[in-house]
């Protein structure tokens, strides 16, 4: 009976929207089997996750006000008043979190196992994209309930992007939307999080995702270098996409539980006035940076310190951006050790710094 | 038909998922029902019918987080200002005899209209809108107040 | 070239208004010669500013000073026929003044509102009635308003705003020849300015605490008699002095003719008072008449515990509401009523003046009922912060269910295959 329904309803789509072409392709998809499969799985739970985001998101939109006089009397507001408003405030501040972490675990992972390579360069580029429009949904977010760390957080955020060289201060201006960090801000910020950064993911992850399903998913050079019987593979469907569903349920059940046993603070409400709070500390994926600029002794060469720690960190970032492209002695990089190296040495200067900064 | 492990695992697929879906769509629509006092700021407030309010009297209300004073001068006057001296933080009352404001903390006095006429206050009490609608008494926020 | 020779000119216009400012001031008469001659041989007066008050009303030189201002020779302009006056005697200064200030259909003229008593006032004063005797040392009118730079009470650059009184009253009695000459102390504006009331003036800005004036009058300036300095400092502090008369320490101190307020409170030097000024354990102002154990140690060890133990638990509830704050939990009601506590203590410490230990008691009762209603909510706020687990726990118990089920599913869908693999 049901199955006749099914049936039915299929072939009344399928004449219009020709969908056989698609349930083929989701059929003939496969999953590679060998020691690194779980790293397959990373960049579906940071799907996962900001899908988690754009849920609880459009649902604190409900209630959140943003203004100087209302943005924090609004949080109160939701946290106090509103049925489980601090759930959703805490999932979407926990979820955010994690999605940073492991879009940078997929990032790494796809590093290590070279999957970033011809033909995949663009989905790597876009990718790359995604983790910067990440970092600033963390950023602007981060301000919206305006309370006294989250203003002095972007204050020092702010004030940083006014060291880079010639634009920097106007660019400040731009970005705070005066000269210091006010409500103009916090309208600005207001925009860019919940307009500006959505548009542009839903673009960027349009397309990681249909590059991912139109060339399928790499096989690590180890994989596809096996005699073809001992390959192994499973199908995307189901076997894969319910292992997926697996781990989503197991990371919901961690944020919750992060939610409610670890729910952020509200905090007090941001005075320009008072002084900042002992121990000002960025968000945990800008640490690294952070630190890094904190370190730079204050003048190199002709230039400011942190003007240089900058300019590195914007080359680095565009020369990461550019790594599938890159030829080390004239070797493809397959062949180069370096490129473990490189990514080697990077993490590590992230862990080390941020476990510096937290010192 | 026999219940094997496969049906086991259906319906626990089953119970799991309507558990799952349950324990989603009931926080949310406890989220969507807008809250009693369905503004982040109390903007107005209903404190009685005007029968509760003795002519020549005054009382002390709580209007969201500050204490207002309401005085009835007579049979359909209504005044209502914020009951926190502007000099320091006392709380004002009002005299009977009077008909004046005063705070005892430092003897500053406010007319009816809040304005501070001696004493240390340096400046008039806010004034709130006090309307009588069915017989009850609203006090409602000025436009322009923070 | 045209166009420069008019910049030139303009120049040399601005110019010459920057060196005869004064007279452009005075454009509506023809001719000053008292200004113009007095800028020519740099003999303004010291304290001489373009904005005092009677300048700025037209008065000139001559109006005070008589003479005639229009005549080119000095001997004509400052002849004694035209009325020339000059510079007052000491003495004689407050009925030069007087002549215009005393005189309400003169003054009426310019401030409708003005009051013209002040000469009077004045010689009801110390300062009065010293100058009277011969005493040329003793403050009159410009002493504290300067001659040439009056300018209205209200306005904040004036020698006798509030904020500036304290200082130009210690011209004089900080002014150490002075005052030893008459036997009189110099410390009252250091004294003052540590005070709680001159650092809510000096300090704060607060107008509404009082400077010297506000005590012992302005005009009729004089040090206020053992009577009526209740009076003076019960002017603001209502209920204090309602307390104080109505006890029985009060009535003791009225027979023991001992100044009410200052003989604890001090005079100049009024200290924010401290709860500690009870503590008979430590060292008390009760401890100067009362000793251990009579009935006034008593009271007073009463009084001390019962606000000492209030102000804590008040303390205490206001950590509460920051941590409450902080958490993001619903701190309305308890703000509220730790807004009631605080007035309850701020009444607390008023009652003191009753030197009634049951009084006193009866209202910490209520001030501590509101602090631990406060607790107590607060602590409510905690316990459903952590009641939300408990639907976690539901939730959980669902998430975990499905979870399980998926992870048979999987298991089964693999055991199916050909080609099991147990790899996740």
């Amino acid at each position: 009976m049901s199955e006749g329904i099914k049936q039915k309803a299929f072939a009344w789509l399928d004449e219009r929207f020709d969908l056989q072409p698609l349930v083929n392709m989701m059929d003939h998809k496969k999953v590679p089997i060998h020691s690194h499969t779980i790293w397959y799985y990373m960049g579906g739970v940071t799907l996962f996750l900001f899908m988690v985001q754009v849920f609880t998101g459009i649902l604190l939109l409900l209630y959140y006000r943003p203004g100087e006089e209302s943005a924090y009397e609004s949080m109160q507001f939701i946290l106090t008043d509103v049925k489980f408003g601090w759930l959703f405030r805490n999932v979407h501040a926990w979820s955010a979190n994690l999605m940073i972490f492991f879009a940078f675990t997929h990032m790494f992972s796809v590093i290590f196992t070279r999957a970033f390579l011809k033909p995949r360069e663009l989905t790597w580029v876009s990718g790359f994209l995604m983790l910067l429009l990440a970092m600033f949904f963390g950023f602007s977010g981060y301000l919206l309930p305006w309370n006294e760390l989250a203003y002095f957080a972007t204050k020092v955020g702010t004030d940083i992007v006014g060291a880079v060289p010639l634009i920097g201060e106007k660019l400040k201006i731009i970005i705070r939307g005066g000269e210091d960090v006010t409500g103009a801000t916090l309208s600005r910020f207001f925009g860019i999080h919940v307009a500006v950064l959505p548009a542009l993911t839903t673009i960027l992850l349009g397309f990681h995702l249909l590059m991912v399903s139109r060339q399928g998913i790499s096989e690590p050079r180890e994989f596809s270098k096996l005699p073809a019987e001992k390959k192994h593979y499973m199908p995307f469907f189901p076997h894969f996409v319910m292992r997926d569903g697996l781990l989503w349920l197991i990371i919901n059940i961690i944020v919750l539980s992060l939610a409610v046993f670890y729910p952020w603070d509200l905090g007090l409400k941001a005075d320009a006035l008072a002084s900042a709070p002992m121990g000002i500390k960025p968000e945990w994926y800008f640490m690294f940076m952070f630190q890094t600029l904190k370190e730079i002794p204050p003048h190199i060469w002709f230039m400011e310190g942190e003007t240089v720690g900058i300019l590195v960190f914007g080359v680095a970032a565009l020369l990461w951006m550019a790594l599938p492209f890159a030829k080390f002695r004239g070797k493809t990089i397959v062949e180069s050790k370096w490129i473990n190296i490189l990514a080697l040495i990077s993490l590590t200067y992230m862990v080390v710094l941020t476990i510096i900064g937290y010192l | 038909m026999k219940f094997g492990r496969r049906e086991f695992i259906n319906s626990l697929l089953g119970i799991g998922g309507i558990g799952g879906l349950a324990s989603i769509f009931y926080p949310v629509a406890q989220f969507l029902i807008p809250p009693e006092n369905n503004e982040p700021h109390v903007s107005s407030l209903k404190v009685g019918a005007v029968s509760d309010f003795p002519i020549n009297s005054s009382k002390i209300i709580r209007f969201g987080r500050i204490p207002i004073i309401l005085i009835r001068q007579d049979q359909d006057t209504f005044k209502a200002l914020a009951a926190t001296c502007t000099h320091l933080d006392c709380i004002v009352q009002y005299s009977k005899e009077r008909k004046q404001i005063i705070c005892a903390c430092h003897n500053g006095v406010y007319d009816l209209s809040g304005k501070n006429v001696s004493g240390p206050p340096p400046k008039p009490l806010d004034v709130y809108t006090v309307s009588i609608i069915d017989d009850q008494v609203l006090i409602t926020e000025e436009k322009g107040m923070a | 070239m045209k166009l420069t020779s008019i910049y030139i000119r303009i120049l040399v216009g601005l110019i010459g208004i920057g060196i005869m400012s004064p007279r452009i001031l005075m454009a509506e008469e023809e001719l000053n010669t008292c200004v113009s001659c007095h800028v020519e041989n740099d003999l303004m007066p010291q304290d001489y500013i373009m904005e005092d008050v009677h300048q700025h009303s037209g008065l000139s030189c001559a109006g005070c000073h008589g003479g005639d201002p229009t005549a080119e020779d000095m001997d004509e302009s400052m002849s004694p026929d035209k009325g020339y006056i000059g510079i007052p005697a000491y003495k004689d200064t407050p009925a030069f003044c007087g002549k215009c200030h005393s005189k309400i259909e003169f003054m009426r003229v310019y401030q409708p509102r003005i009051p013209t008593d002040q000469e009077d006032q004045y010689h009801t004063s110390m300062h009065g009635k010293k100058l009277l005797a011969g005493d040329q040392g003793v403050a009159q009118c410009s002493s504290c308003h300067t001659s040439h730079a009056i300018l209205p009470a209200k306005d904040t650059r004036s020698s006798v705003h509030p904020y500036n009184i304290p200082a130009t009253c210690d011209r004089c009695h900080g002014d150490s020849e002075l005052m030893a000459a008459r036997g009189r102390k110099t410390d009252q504006f250091s004294d003052y300015a540590k005070s709680v009331h001159g650092t809510a003036l000096l300090e704060k800005g607060d107008t509404g605490a009082p400077a010297c004036n506000d005590c012992h009058g302005n005009h009729g300036a004089a040090p206020p008699g053992a009577e009526s300095v209740s009076h003076i400092c019960g002017s603001c502090h209502l209920n204090n002095i309602e307390f104080f008369k109505t006890s029985k320490m009060g009535q003791s101190f009225e027979s023991a003719d001992y100044h009410s307020c200052e003989q604890c409170h001090g005079n100049h030097a009024i200290m924010k008072p401290s709860d500690e000024f009870l503590n008979v354990h430590e060292s008390s102002l009760c401890l100067e008449c009362h000793s251990d154990g009579d009935e006034g140690y008593l009271v007073a060890e009463s009084m001390y515990t019962d606000i000492k133990d209030t102000d804590s638990l008040y303390q205490a509830a206001q950590l509460h509401l920051l941590d409450i704050q902080i958490k993001g939990m619903n701190d309305v009601d308890i703000a509220y009523l730790l807004k009631e506590s605080k007035q309850n203590l701020i009444q607390l410490r008023t009652m003191v003046h009753t030197f009634d230990a049951d009084q006193v008691a009866e209202k910490a009762v209520e001030g501590k009922g509101l602090s631990s209603q406060a607790i107590e909510l607060a602590g409510d706020e905690i316990h459903e912060f952590n009641r939300r687990r408990v639907g976690f726990g539901i939730a959980t118990l669902a998430f975990v269910l499905l979870a399980l089920a998926v992870y048979f599913k999987i298991r089964q869908i693999d055991s199916q295959e050909s080609n099991p693999s147990n790899e996740l």
